[in-house]
């Protein structure tokens, strides 16, 4: 098969929103929005003004290289005036098929890998992949790596939503929002970058544990962090909430209803800001989250500010958390002591040629994992994030799909976007906090 | 807890072919030609979300082990369920085949699976009929070819280093 013969075969046509005249009614009521929840029609497609176009409305293209767009993102969208009639995101600039790459690296690379996809939430990332692994392999974690973990996704929990109060005080004309956040976020990194090595992309939560105790005196340095973050999240609060700017920008702009939201698989503070508690450290407990006291924020409208008061409330919530992970903090071992999966202790490599060949053997070849399927979930600071794993007794897994939740919450861009003008566009953008590298992957 | 929740087998009836348990959630088999008339019972029974919808290619392993009533194919559509009233997840393992890799779409069950299945159909050609906008979503529009499938090779780039020696 030619080159042209393969392209006809495998193109299905241009990814873009097409003129209204291009378009058939019912297609025309799905990207309204009017047709998507199953329990029947919102609107006829009979009524949707087909000829109704061309020379009032004009399609324009927001970004990849828009500003407000957080990364890559394109939209495209129908405009009468000011006002947004259809929208469509375009996405894929950012492909790298790390999803395919995950398939020719080995469990022990494999959290190399995923933890570059959403770059704000690193460990997240690295966390849904050890879990899959480890719920594949049947392995038992000591309590203190689980702890460790709680501790540390909970601590980038916190970094990623202040960066998501950042670029959305930027977004919303608040430069001195950006630099506060910015600087908030620093004081994570730096602790995080003590423990793991690494601002971003650490590798440190793997299969079997993590990959080294926390530093000498990290109490202090988290303590310290838990210290001064919820003293400056009221500063935030006072600043943005108290603002009329702000509030007018982020009051009934961008509603989403949860029954639209469920169905269109909307997780994280998009579902939970139009009023449904679902947070799977509560739902659904992994590590030792049903040990641990917090609430789960919910809002009532669904609008852009209550998504922003949800994420606000989750950084207090997630110090709370903190605060637990350190007093609960439980001695032992940061990994489990499976000769199979943890490489011996550094110091036996310098005495015995066995545990040399077996360090090299585990970062070499890796080691092989039973064959088996399996899907996990946490709570990202998006939203569910999930690993599907495929695993066929080989080092490498078989299949590793992320679901990613940018990726679904991305498509409630054009519901609620729909109807709002232009400059409401980049408040409604950036409440979906979309990441990108996760978006596409 | 477990005794109290109905199993999702029960619930979709009789239209599954086998139902199994992995990694704690149950894993529904279905037939492609039952696969809508399991998931719409399923979504009228509770599980209202789809969480994830995703393929897999099988090609080195036409023959994984399966429960017997189950045929296996080259492809796999694999779709997670979420109940969030009884906090429950069910994943369905629908077989399609490499000749002819149709499914029918789950849009007008659930719209979320928008962008998945565009994601399925992009990496792994599988087609999902009745989509309403059936186009690639992360690969440009004129890419040949599905480059998720085991058999579309990995590209490699041949590295020219400083000061190597030339071509012997």
């Amino acid at each position: 098969m030619t080159g042209e013969e393969l392209r006809a075969e495998t193109s299905e046509g241009p990814q873009e929103l097409r003129d209204r005249d291009e378009t058939s009614p019912v297609a025309l009521a799905i990207e309204e929005g009017s047709l998507r929840l199953p329990e029947g029609p919102l609107l006829d497609p009979g009524d949707i003004d087909v000829e109704f176009g061309s020379d009032e409305t004009m399609i324009i293209n927001m970004g990849p290289q828009h500003p407000s767009t957080h990364g890559v993102l394109r939209i495209m969208m129908e405009l009468e005036g000011e006002t947004v009639l259809r929208s469509k995101p375009v996405i894929g600039y950012l492909h790298t098929g790390m999803e395919k790459t995950g398939e020719e690296l080995t469990y022990v690379q494999g959290a190399t890998n995923v933890t570059r996809m959403d770059y704000v939430a690193p460990l997240h990332n690295e966390l849904v992949f050890s879990l899959a692994a480890e719920a594949l392999l049947g392995i038992e974690i000591p309590p203190r790596a689980t702890w460790i973990r709680m501790l540390m996704t909970e601590l980038n929990r916190i970094s990623s939503h202040v960066m998501w109060m950042a670029t959305n005080g930027m977004d919303l004309a608040s430069t001195s929002m950006m630099i506060y956040g910015f600087r908030d976020r620093e004081m994570i990194l730096s602790f995080f970058e003590k423990a793991t090595g690494l601002r971003m992309n650490h590798d440190y939560i793997r299969p079997g544990g993590v990959a080294a105790d926390l530093p000498d005196g990290w109490e202090d340095d988290v303590m310290a962090i838990v210290e001064t973050i919820p003293g400056r999240t009221d500063e935030y609060d006072e600043m943005l909430t108290g603002q009329p700017i702000f509030k007018h920008r982020t009051e009934g702009v961008g509603i989403i209803s949860p029954e639209l939201a469920i169905a269109m698989s909307a997780t994280g503070p998009i579902l939970r800001g139009s009023g449904v508690a679902w947070d799977l450290r509560r739902a659904m407990p992994y590590l030792a989250y049903d040990e641990v006291d917090f609430d789960v924020i919910v809002g009532t409208v669904g609008d852009t500010y209550d998504r922003y008061a949800v994420r606000l409330n989750e950084i207090r919530e997630s110090c709370k958390i903190v605060r637990q992970c350190v007093e609960m903090m439980p001695p032992g071992d940061y990994r489990a002591q499976d000769k199979k999966v943890t490489p011996p202790p550094r110091a036996r490599i310098d005495e015995s040629m066995e545990a040399l060949i077996h360090h090299f053997k585990i970062f070499t070849s890796g080691f092989e994992v039973p064959p088996g399927e399996v899907y996990t979930a946490i709570e990202s600071p998006r939203g569910e994030l999930g690993c599907y794993l495929v695993a066929d007794g080989s080092n490498k897994p078989y299949r590793m799909h992320i679901r990613a939740p940018s990726f679904v919450n991305l498509q409630t861009l054009p519901l609620l976007l729909r109807g709002g003008l232009i400059a409401d566009a980049v408040a409604v953008i950036s409440s979906v906090d979309p990441v990108m590298g996760e978006v596409d992957r | 807890m477990a005794a109290e929740v109905a199993s999702a087998a029960e619930l979709a009836g009789a239209n599954v072919l086998a139902s199994t348990r992995a990694g704690g959630q149950e894993v529904l088999h279905v037939t492609r030609e039952r696969y809508l008339e399991v998931a719409g019972a399923l979504r009228e029974s509770g599980f209202e979300m789809c969480a994830d919808l995703c393929a897999v290619d099988y090609l080195r392993h036409l023959h994984r082990p399966l429960p017997d009533e189950v045929t296996p194919e080259r492809f796999e559509i694999v779709v997670n369920l979420l109940s969030l009233e009884r906090h429950q997840r069910v994943r369905l393992r629908v077989q399609v085949p490499d000749t002819d890799p149709v499914v029918p779409t789950l849009f007008n069950l659930y719209p979320g699976t928008e962008n998945m299945e565009r994601e399925a159909f992009d990496l792994y050609g599988v087609r999902f009929e009745g989509h309403p906008d059936h186009t690639r979503i992360l690969m440009p529009e004129d890419w040949e070819g599905h480059p998720l499938r085991k058999d579309y090779s990995v590209g490699r780039v041949p590295v020219q280093f400083k000061q190597a020696p030339g071509p012997r």
